[in-house]
């Protein structure tokens, strides 16, 4: 369980980055964390020629807070938005779902922007940004542009990152009076979730939002769920169950019973949380 | 028996232990930190099949220096393993693949290189061409006429078949009350912190080969190397340097131990292999794999008159030396009847070979299996009868003036009030507002359940039992050698080791005891072959009993001698001697033991003349009666049970145990809540399946799921003191008994959770889906 050998380098800047990744050719990745990247390779299902580290480029460890928005850059950890050390747009949601992200050593070092950019099919922030409405930045070749956290996940490990492109952080609405609820159904603390539902909601601020991952492919936000919720300020059980049911078939239809009963828990659970809040 | 030494630093002492001290400042050796000038790295190629004939392992151009097959290793003897029974097959596991490969990370070639990182590319190198044969994977389907065999010759894939019976299970066969019940306890690793490890080299100065090894037991290991590699054994050292952890995984000749041995002959310099958390999810020791088909006779009273069953153990590919895997069954089936007044036994056993990486022992052995199935049995029969299931053990449980009682699996409970510990539990998890609770119902949704559970741990067995079951090492007696330096400190060499029992503290208590003197005037040496009197490891709950016995035995001895100088100096006799307070005392006059140990050492003179200089005893020790002894307990869980996702909270965990008298509580509880982590390891998350083609789905700890701290409860504990007759200070050995009842108490508590809706708990781990798809599956019958 020993890597192969690979070359290291550390950029000074989110250019010479990407300079070096286009210049690898796809043989390169970028690197903050590593808490998942170094697994793979030392298991050597995934070969590497070139790590780049982006963990100490200023650029992706920016804050920013112009009271409409904050933006985290990528290689904030989890566990420095678990002890609410920068601001928080979303009233302690996204403080509550790194709380739950694996164990406090890998929170310690994994990222959120290397958590949206692995894009495994059970990972915590994808649909946590999604139901906060987050936009991800992206840096690259052809220059910066934006793209909303749903479009970026695209299936299992599989984002809308072109080559040499890199994620420098995200971008999230800032809700004054959002009520929030998640729910996560894993096989003990700190493994990777089966089912983990989060839904946002603020009224006057954007209409609710409801997103699932722990599915085969990606983390998706769930259209009729989260319209039900906008157009019910009281929630009748059966009926809020019956809507997860239909969004699931459309956007999980390989899910067995089990897996549909956990997805059907967790969204109802998150959805109840944020209005009993 | 000498009395206790209460409140002191002796037996009944909570001393901390002395061992810590460098475990806690990350200062320990293990394998992996010694360090040998010239040491290279091996990494295995493993087998990517299942079960496939070779055709050919074709090494990388201008390395094959760097690649060991089986035939680069010289001559190599593979040791016939399991029970010396004609009815058991035996068969030999090569270090490296031969003609055939029969597990799904079998050991096939070994690079070596300066890093393991270029170990690891050349093994990558190595091509491994094979002809891919029929794979078998299940133990029930694997004895069926027609299935493929794993051995040519073998008529069918059991190692051996054996029934285990006693009385005459026909004469209950009209019993009004019948019930049968099928059980599973699926297949797990050992996972200990510390993974296994072997580093070897040629000691030019000694002229031996010295071995490093992660085990259990270096003197028995020395024995199963020298043998397969035809060395003399004054021509090999084993050391073991701190182990992190065994659990029984650490205790069998393994394929790396001596494909690592025989590379550091032929190579020239040091190699060394650390076995990563992949390699030891996949090819290390697994455990466990028990299916069960249980049918209990009973009258309508509750009270149980046979038992009648099969059991199929999944012993995987291979027969590991010593013992193999048939202790496996043969103790499971033994253990079946539990503490419980049973008359009548017929269990059809059979050991099963599948392409899987073969079983070992684990914590507990066999018994969480037969625990599980009893026990849950018995909730079973207890609903069929609308009985609660405490008072159904009430009706059976061996009662206190029974004693000692010979169960109808074979075994002789010593001494113990187990009735009187029941009702402890009951009391501790205070059932009454628990049934309130019930009808209440949660605000969440979830549903709550209370079970119990009990176990018997047989330990400290000797001769008589080791030759009952046949087997090629017979670990008999354990053996010490104590030693008083001319200061009057003492080295204490013991042929046990300590892996994380605190032996290093506690036998250290015993000889403090025996010699009047402080333990932390005490050091234990242990796990070198070279410095240490032949014993045979640390396993089966035996250490406390033999080694503590022999420690005890060799320091009694030497305090005779300590009076007999001591008396001569103070002028006085040996009978009006006594030693204590790091003294010897005769008349109102006393005398230093550093004095005494001054002229026995370097001051021979002083000496009464005929006594020998020298203060250094060695001593054996057996108990009187080697049937073993017996700890027992109850286990009760509560548990919060989520209808819908499956999942389960532990809330509370109550125990009452007897394990006789304890040398040190502290460490008595250590072993209880680490052994209750492992069960409920086994109980909830710990599994290692594999698909139908023989390819294992649990390699890394992603997919492997070990219970960690959130995982486990406060866990309230009661003890009962019965001591032993037959041993030293009337210990008895409990490191295993933590590990048996959880997955018993556990799945009772899930199925009191769902007792009205008759959802059946049958197999673990209960993961989240079991635990559902269960909950499910009654909802459905019921609708």
């Amino acid at each position: 369980m020993k890597s192969a050998a690979f070359q290291y380098s550390r950029p000074g800047t989110v250019a010479e980055a990407i300079a070096l990744l286009s210049a690898a050719g796809g043989s390169a990745m970028p690197i903050s964390g590593g808490q998942s990247l170094l697994i793979l390779m030392g298991l050597r299902l995934t070969m590497i020629d070139m790590l780049v580290d982006v963990s100490r480029l200023p650029e992706l460890r920016e804050i920013r807070d112009d009271r409409r928005h904050v933006f985290i850059g990528a290689t904030i950890t989890h566990a420095t938005i678990e002890d609410g050390k920068i601001p928080d747009p979303s009233s302690g949601l996204m403080s509550r779902v790194a709380s739950k992200i694996a164990y406090r050593a890998i929170r310690n070092l994994g990222t959120i922007g290397g958590s949206m950019a692995l894009a495994d099919p059970s990972a915590d922030w994808p649909p946590c940004l999604i139901a906060l409405d987050a936009e991800v930045s992206i840096a690259g070749p052809d220059g910066q542009r934006w793209e909303k956290a749903e479009d970026f996940v695209r299936g299992a490990y599989e984002t809308s990152l072109l080559p040499a492109e890199i994620v420098l952080g995200v971008r999230i609405p800032r809700r004054k009076s959002a009520r929030w609820g998640t729910c996560k159904v894993s096989r003990k603390s700190g493994a990777f979730a089966d089912s983990m539902a989060v839904f946002v909601e603020a009224s006057g601020e954007g209409p609710p939002r409801a997103a699932l991952t722990g599915t085969t492919s990606h983390a998706r936000l769930l259209p009729r769920v989260s319209q039900y919720a906008q157009d019910h300020s009281f929630l009748d059980v059966g009926d809020l169950r019956a809507v997860i049911i239909d969004d699931l078939a459309e956007l999980v239809p390989d899910a067995d019973p089990y897996q549909l009963r956990c997805h059907v828990a967790t969204v109802s659970r998150a959805i109840t949380e944020a209005r009993s809040s | 028996m000498n009395s206790h030494d209460g409140p002191g630093r002796c037996i009944g002492a909570s001393l901390l232990r002395k061992e810590d001290n460098r475990h806690l400042l990350g200062a320990s050796t293990f394998v992996a930190d010694v360090r040998i000038p010239g040491l290279q790295d091996i990494a295995f190629v493993r087998s990517q099949s299942a079960h496939a004939r070779v055709v050919s392992i074709d090494k990388p151009e201008g390395f094959e220096h760097r690649v060991y097959a089986l035939a680069d290793l010289g001559d190599i003897h593979c040791l016939d393993s399991g029970p010396e029974l004609a009815s058991f097959r035996t068969v030999p596991y090569p270090p490296l693949a031969g003609d055939r490969v029969r597990f799904v990370g079998q050991t096939v070639a070994a690079c070596v290189a300066p890093t393991r990182a270029e170990a690891e590319d050349l093994a990558q190198q190595v091509m491994f061409n094979v002809e891919d044969l029929p794979v078998v994977v299940d133990a029930v389907e694997a004895i069926k006429p027609g299935t493929p065999t794993l051995f040519d010759g073998w008529p069918d894939n059991a190692f051996i078949h054996a029934t285990i019976a006693e009385g005459d299970i026909a004469r209950v066969a009209n019993a009004p009350v019948q019930m049968r019940r099928q059980f599973k306890m699926n297949r797990q690793a050992t996972a200990p912190l510390e993974t296994r490890g072997v580093l070897a080299y040629w000691d030019h100065r000694l002229d031996e080969l010295v071995v490093y090894s992660a085990t259990q037991g270096p003197h028995v290991m020395r024995l199963g190397i020298a043998q397969t590699l035809g060395l003399p054994e004054h021509k090999l050292r084993v050391i073991a340097p701190d182990v992190g952890g065994g659990f029984g995984g650490k205790n069998r000749l393994m394929p790396e131990e001596i494909a690592v041995a025989a590379i550091a002959l032929k190579c020239g310099h040091p190699v060394r292999w650390i076995e990563d958390r992949r390699e030891h999810l996949i090819a290390s020791v697994h455990a466990r794999e028990h299916y069960y088909d249980l049918t209990l006779y009973a009258e309508r009273t509750g009270r149980i008159l046979g038992l009648k069953g099969e059991l199929f153990v999944d012993a995987g590919a291979y027969s590991l030396w010593p013992s193999g895997p048939f202790m496996e069954s043969s103790m499971a089936a033994r253990n079946l009847p539990g503490p419980y007044r049973i008359e009548h036994l017929h269990v059809e056993t059979h050991t099963v070979a599948t392409n899987k990486a073969p079983l070992g022992p684990y914590r507990g052995v066999a018994r969480p299996g037969a625990c599980f199935a009893i026990e849950r049995a018995m909730d079973e029969l207890a609903y069929e009868l609308g009985m609660d299931p405490v008072e159904l053990r009430r009706t059976n449980l061996v009662r206190a003036a029974d004693m000692p009682y010979r169960t109808i699996g074979g075994l002789t409970l010593d001494t113990g009030d187990y009735p009187g510990a029941l009702e402890a539990v009951v009391d501790m998890v205070d059932l009454p507002t628990i049934r309130a609770r019930q009808q209440l119902g949660e605000s969440d949704g979830r549903r709550i359940g209370v079970g119990f559970a009990i176990y018997t741990e047989q330990s400290g067995h000797g001769t008589i039992e080791w030759t009952k079951r046949k087997s090629r090492v017979v670990p008999g007696y354990e053996s010490a050698t104590v030693r008083m330096l001319p200061d009057g400190t003492v080295h204490i060499m013991v042929g046990v080791l300590n892996h994380g029992q605190g032996l290093e503290t506690t036998l250290a208590q015993i000889a403090a005891h025996e010699l009047g003197i402080d333990p932390s005037q005490i050091s234990i040496r242990h796990g070198d072959t070279s410095a240490t009197p032949f014993g045979f490891g640390t396993f089966a709950s035996r250490s406390i009993v033999f080694s503590g016995g022999a420690v005890a035995k060799a320091s009694s001895m030497l305090a005779d001698k300590l009076r007999e100088i001591g008396a001569h100096l103070l002028q006085s006799t040996v009978q009006s001697a006594s030693i204590r307070d790091g003294a010897v005392h005769a008349g109102g006059a006393s005398v230093l033991l550093s004095a005494i140990a001054r002229a026995a050492n370097v001051r021979p003179e002083m000496l009464p003349t005929n006594v020998t200089p020298g203060l250094e005893i060695t001593a054996t020790y057996e108990p009187p009666d080697s049937g073993g002894v017996f700890s027992y307990g109850v286990h009760a869980a509560v548990v919060a049970a989520d209808p819908e996702t499956g999942v389960v909270e532990i809330l509370q965990y109550s125990v009452a145990e007897d394990c006789g008298t304890m040398i040190n509580p502290m460490i008595v509880d250590g072993q209880i809540i680490g052994g209750i982590a492992q069960g409920i390891g086994t109980a909830l998350y710990e599994e290692s399946p594999y698909d139908k083609a023989g390819e294992p789905l649990a390699t890394t700890f992603g997919d492997y799921m070990m219970p960690c701290a959130p995982e486990i409860p406060r866990i309230e504990i009661r003890h009962f003191v019965s001591p032993a007759h037959n041993t030293q200070h009337g210990v008895k050995g409990m490191g295993e008994g933590g590990a048996i009842a959880p997955p018993a108490a556990i799945a009772n508590a899930l199925s009191d959770a769902f007792r009205s809706i008759g959802a059946r708990f049958t197999e673990t781990p209960m993961t989240p889906r079991r635990v559902s798809e269960a909950v499910a599956r009654a909802k459905e019958g019921a609708a």
